[in-house]
């Protein structure tokens, strides 16, 4: 397997805080890697310097050997790297398949094309027959649905994904982990954030747990899992609520 | 040019930047609070001098003692605004909160040439007049009273949002409304209080103005210009910027219009904002 | 993918990607033009002449203004710049060196499109009210500086010599205001139609994506600063063409008629009116603030000339407080509202 994504010694300061502290890790074509750590870790920090939305202060990201180190996100995008935000950033007064749209415009400049392709993409997250209803009008649940189809429609080999199952009521998670090991079989690389340790452990391949910006573990789930310092900063507490 | 004439220029510079500061922070006030900008500064600066007037012309009163009455009346117009037209365009889009005060400045501006025709008015033989001179620089005795009042009025607001309970109640709510909300504070009548004390400012600094200054329907334009620039230079909420950004504005308006043309001051003067702003997006003291 | 989700797939791909407008709406649309088309063979009074063109005129301006306002996001308070430099455009082009009008016309569009590209990528980095204040200082700046500048006339302005003779090269027109009416009703239905076909391409998309949420569409690959800059581009040289057209149609050009913030402002106020970000709400906007402005002022006229705009401050202001997304959407929202309960 080659290495879709390598990162070495991302650092990113605010202020008098250091966010990413050296951050290093690698991601293989097919792969599903899990990103846990506690609140404040820097795992959002993470994703936005990987797509651009933050530049680092050191450090590089190679994205399939070319380095993207401090690009803009548009172009990071167009080089195949997809992305859904924590806090939801549909297109409100867009409708769903407008909003699909979109993002399926990445690579045809064809309305009809995009807009064939986006409803491909809104049949994948299966949410058809709210197509055409305004972004503002969906539920948590769905406007998730929305994000990842919008990131699907622009076609992305690595798909960076923050809390998937955040925010939603329990009977929605199963469906919306489904589709994370749908996208995956499809062949798109996948790195998640996600706070649900159960569904971390079932679904990635490996796990990188970060701490106060430092990474502290990285590795398969069982190994991460069992990690002194993971058990420590964050299954012990975990565990405990 | 003589220094004379460059120091006579920064003293009125200063006095005028100070009258500039306080219409500004009223302004920059009510932004930080709810974040609305409020296009009828200017109409409520121009009703502000049309009370002073009016209290001279038909009862005898100088604009200076007058000044109370004013600065309530307008502290009174700020909760009907609130009251009448902000609270109903809190939650709507920006561009129709924008729309509703360019709709009030409109109605208001028009409604002052409807009642009291474009003329040009002016209070005769107030209580301060004529001019000192210190040392070979004359300052116009209004302006000297102006300025200073003007930033004693500052220095009471600096002190009230700073010092007092309500005023850091004020504080919370600019800062987050929701959690000053859970902490107990009315943040409705804190909006309305807002909208009265940045009125009020503006009813100081018309008061003052009217006792040097024409008085007409359309005076109101060019002093909200120049608190918009004040505002926006010194960074929207920010008390302290208002001043810096006032004075710096009445300044360079007024240095710029010995050293280089009175007919460009305007120009000058947004030159200085576009330099800063495009080093600051936020201006110098913004906080966002 | 199960059979019946495959059906429904097949049943959205036979849809139209752009769902027709109901038929009603279609007739009245032809119904419309048919009558502005036919509008001054039965009005055929000069007032009524001058109110339409009016129309056109402001339509065209709420319109431009919808293009960066209401797709990129942006709100502009210095609209009257570009309205300035397409009336100065085409008019110096003719007097300094006799050129016509309609080369002047697209002089006025490329002059106010590199403008629009000089304040807005200076001012890319503004957001919400500072970006607003500052294409106001912008607006005003322009104005003084034309205001002071000789070779323009500065404050007096430009006189149009009248010539009489080649109407149609030199865009003058003064046996009669016919000319006057299709001209302007054709520049309008030009504005439109663009704006039309634009929020239906990849780049309209695109720019109402940047509206609404610029992370979100910098993440789909699209260069938020360009589409920002464009989008202004494209409303500056729409907004000149009603400089030109409003030079040739009053021939006098002033710095404080064609640069006055007050056309900022109400391009600004018909969009709001009508709805913001809809194709038809400028004209909607247009249709109803021109006559009220005019007809208040024939019957107010005179002393009390200013009660046409107390009436009208009270009427943004209304529309603001009961209906902040425009007069269109009454009709917009019922009649999605029809369609839900289908």
């Amino acid at each position: 397997m080659s290495e879709l994504l390598l990162v070495e010694g991302l650092t990113k300061h605010f202020g008098g805080v250091t966010a990413n502290d050296g951050i290093s890790f690698d991601v293989r074509e097919g792969e599903i890697i899990g990103i846990i750590g506690p609140n404040g870790a820097g795992k959002s920090t993470l994703f936005d310097l990987l797509t651009g939305f933050q530049t680092p202060d050191s450090g590089s990201v190679l994205l399939d050997g070319h380095d993207v180190t401090g690009l803009r996100p548009d172009r990071i995008a167009r080089m195949g790297v997809g992305r859904t935000f924590q806090k939801l950033k549909p297109f409100p007064d867009l409708t769903l398949v407008e909003n699909v749209m979109v993002g399926a415009l990445a690579h045809t400049s064809h309305v009809h094309e995009a807009r064939d392709k986006a409803l491909e993409a809104i049949a994948f997250v299966d949410l058809l027959e709210k197509r055409h209803s305004f972004a503002r009008e969906l539920s948590t649940g769905q406007r998730k649905r929305l994000e990842m189809a919008r990131a699907l429609a622009t076609d992305p080999r690595l798909l960076l994904m923050d809390e998937v199952t955040g925010g939603v009521d329990q009977k929605t998670i199963p469906g919306l982990i489904e589709l994370v090991l749908a996208l995956r079989d499809k062949g798109i690389t996948i790195l998640t954030i996600e706070h649900n340790m159960k569904v971390m452990m079932d679904v990635s391949s490996r796990i990188l747990a970060l701490q106060f910006g430092k990474r502290i573990a990285f590795g398969k789930p069982e190994k991460v899992r069992n990690d002194p310092h993971v058990v420590d900063a964050y299954l012990g507490r975990a565990d405990a609520a | 040019m003589s220094s004379d004439v460059i120091i006579q220029a920064i003293v009125s510079g200063l006095l005028m930047g100070l009258v500039y500061a306080l219409v500004a922070v009223g302004l920059s006030l009510i932004f930080g609070l709810m974040e609305i900008v409020n296009f009828a500064h200017g109409e409520f600066l121009m009703l502000s001098m049309f009370f002073s007037f009016w209290l001279w012309a038909l009862l005898g009163m100088d604009p200076l003692l007058s000044l109370p009455i004013v600065v309530l009346a307008l502290a009174v117009l700020g909760f009907a605004t609130h009251y009448g037209v902000i609270r109903h365009v809190l939650n709507a889009p920006m561009l129709a909160q924008i729309c509703a005060t360019f709709g009030l400045a409109i109605a208001i501006r028009s409604g002052a040439q409807f009642l009291w025709t474009p003329d040009f008015r002016s209070v005769q033989d107030p209580l301060v007049a004529g001019r000192l001179e210190i040392a070979g620089i004359f300052i116009g005795q209004p302006q000297l009273v102006a300025g200073l009042v003007c930033f004693a009025a500052f220095i009471a607001l600096w002190l009230f949002v700073t010092r007092t309970e309500t005023g850091l109640a004020l504080q919370a709510t600019a800062q987050d409304r929701q959690a000053a909300a859970v902490m107990g504070i009315p943040t409705d009548r804190m909006f309305a209080l807002g909208w009265a004390i940045g009125l009020g400012c503006v009813g100081v600094a018309g008061a003052m103005l009217s006792s040097f200054y024409f008085v007409f329907p359309d005076v109101g334009i060019n002093f909200a210009l120049l608190a918009f620039v004040a505002v926006a230079l010194g960074g929207f909420g920010s008390i302290l910027g208002s001043l810096v950004a006032g004075v710096a504005i009445g300044l360079v308006e007024s240095l710029g219009g010995v050293l280089i043309s009175p007919s460009y001051k305007l120009l000058i003067v947004f030159s200085l904002y576009f330099a800063v702003v495009l080093v600051r997006p936020m201006g110098l003291f913004g906080r966002y | 993918m199960s059979k019946k989700s495959n059906a429904a797939l097949e049943a959205a791909l036979a849809e139209p990607v752009w769902p027709a407008a109901p038929p009603a709406f279609t007739w009245l649309g032809f119904g419309v033009f048919a009558l502005l088309a036919v509008y001054p063979f039965i009005f055929t009074g000069t007032f009524s002449h001058h109110l339409m063109i009016m129309v056109f005129l402001h339509a065209i301006m709420a319109q431009s203004w919808n293009v960066v306002a209401g797709m990129s996001g942006q709100i502009s308070l210095g609209h009257a710049v570009f309205f300035g430099l397409g009336a100065y455009a085409s008019a110096l082009l003719y007097i300094k060196w006799g050129i016509t009008p309609w080369i002047g016309l697209l002089a006025g569009m490329a002059i106010s499109a590199l403008a629009a590209a000089a304040i807005g990528i200076p001012t890319l980095r503004l957001r919400g009210h500072y970006f607003a204040i500052a294409t106001l200082l912008f607006g005003i700046s322009v104005q003084i500086v034309f205001q002071r500048w000789d070779w323009v006339g500065a404050a007096s302005g430009i006189f149009m010599p009248i010539v009489r003779d080649d109407p149609w090269l030199v865009l003058q027109f003064h046996g009669s205001k016919l000319p006057y009416y299709y001209l302007s009703f054709g520049l309008c239905v030009i504005a439109f139609a663009v704006v039309w076909d634009l929020q239906r391409r990849r780049l309209g998309m695109r720019l109402l994506a940047v509206r609404d949420e610029p992370e979100a569409a910098a993440s789909l690959g699209i260069d938020v600063a360009w589409h920002k800059v464009i989008a202004f581009m494209i409303s500056g040289a729409m907004m000149s063409t009603a400089g030109t057209f409003f030079a040739q149609y009053v021939l006098v050009v002033d710095p404080d008629r064609v640069f006055n913030f007050e056309i900022s402002v109400l391009a600004l106020l018909m969009v709001v009116l009508g709805g913001i970000g809809t194709l038809w709400g400028p004209a909607l906007g247009a249709a109803i603030l021109v006559p009220l402005s005019e007809f208040t002022r024939t019957w107010f006229g005179g002393t009390g000339g200013t009660v046409d705009l107390i009436i009208y401050g009270i009427l943004i202001l209304l529309i603001c407080i009961y209906q902040p997304r425009g007069l269109l959407s009454i009709v917009t929202e019922r009649l999605r509202r029809r369609v839900d309960t289908k």
